[in-house]
């Protein structure tokens, strides 16, 4: 089994709030990311296929094809927006880097034709990722 | 699937590699320049990963506000700017633990093992950018 993984970046404003939460408990738990204004990060999003490359033409999965499947569910959707406002899928949800992370394995995981999705890593800033892995993937931790 | 979330933290610290249980000639041939008596530093990178549910309320598996704190105390103020060899006590002379990263990896894990808040997946330290190593619970028996 071969694994491939295409990089992309995107950025992308947020902030931290519940609205089931008092003010003073929102500031207390998320800090300045409660900020109503919002903040924002450049992302860095890797996205990593396994499985065996095609006898024909050598590959696992056409990176091109990764290219445009990462354009179509990610970058279109997230680039350049508002994620508390401007993404419908995280409606209801705290646009941490967890959730978003995890929208972005389930946009993925039916486009992913050929090969298996392996492992959806996403940087907030190079302090900071966040991996999605299958439940029944050899990755233990974060890393192959 | 399976999310995780992983922290870098660095600091910077010196170390001896040295064991009184091998010769001076042998601590040479296996250390190298690493056995210089007085030591010599690095400036290590270390990543934490830890696991678990997502809180809805937080949208979070942990919060960098209590994660930060627990590594801070633990790890960095015991870490930086010290001399391992003398002044973290898994490494004292009488434990003859010599501070390889990779034993520096052992200790880490142990230190960060009781993180209340997430499951300690990993610890991955960079001593530097060419050197890694790491340590998964699944993976070693002393984790």
């Amino acid at each position: 089994m071969i694994r491939i993984t295409r990089k992309v970046e995107f950025s992308a404003a947020h902030f931290y709030h519940n609205p089931n939460f008092s003010p003073e408990e929102n500031l207390r738990l998320f800090g300045k990311c409660n900020n109503p204004h919002g903040h924002g990060h450049n992302y860095t999003l890797e996205v990593t296929i396994a499985g065996e490359p095609d006898p024909t033409t050598g590959m696992v999965l056409d990176l091109k094809e990764l290219k445009e499947i990462l354009q179509t569910e990610v970058i279109d959707r997230m680039d350049h927006r508002h994620l508390n406002y401007e993404v419908p899928e995280l409606a209801g949800q705290i646009p941490t880097c967890e959730n978003i992370a995890a929208l972005i394995w389930k946009l993925l995981l039916p486009r992913i034709t050929r090969g298996q999705l392996d492992r959806v890593r996403l940087y907030e800033s190079p302090d900071l990722f966040v991996d999605c892995t299958a439940s029944n993937s050899n990755h233990n931790g974060a890393r192959a | 699937m399976k999310v995780s979330l992983t922290r870098r933290y660095r600091f910077a610290a010196s170390h001896r590699l040295h064991t009184p249980r091998l010769s001076e000639s042998e601590n040479q041939r296996v250390y190298g320049k690493c056995s210089n008596p007085y030591g010599h530093g690095h400036n290590y990178s270390v990543e934490v990963t830890v696991s678990g549910p997502i809180d809805p309320a937080t949208g979070m598996i942990a919060n960098l506000a209590q994660l930060d704190p627990y590594v801070e105390t633990r790890i960095l103020e015991a870490f930086d700017q010290k001399y391992l060899n003398e002044q973290v006590p898994e490494f004292a002379p009488e434990k003859s633990l010599v501070p390889t990263t990779e034993n520096l990896c052992r200790v880490i894990f142990q230190r960060l093992k009781g993180f209340p808040l997430a499951h300690l997946d990993r610890v991955r330290i960079e001593e530097t950018s060419n050197n890694s190593f790491e340590i998964e619970e699944s993976l070693d028996a002393a984790a």
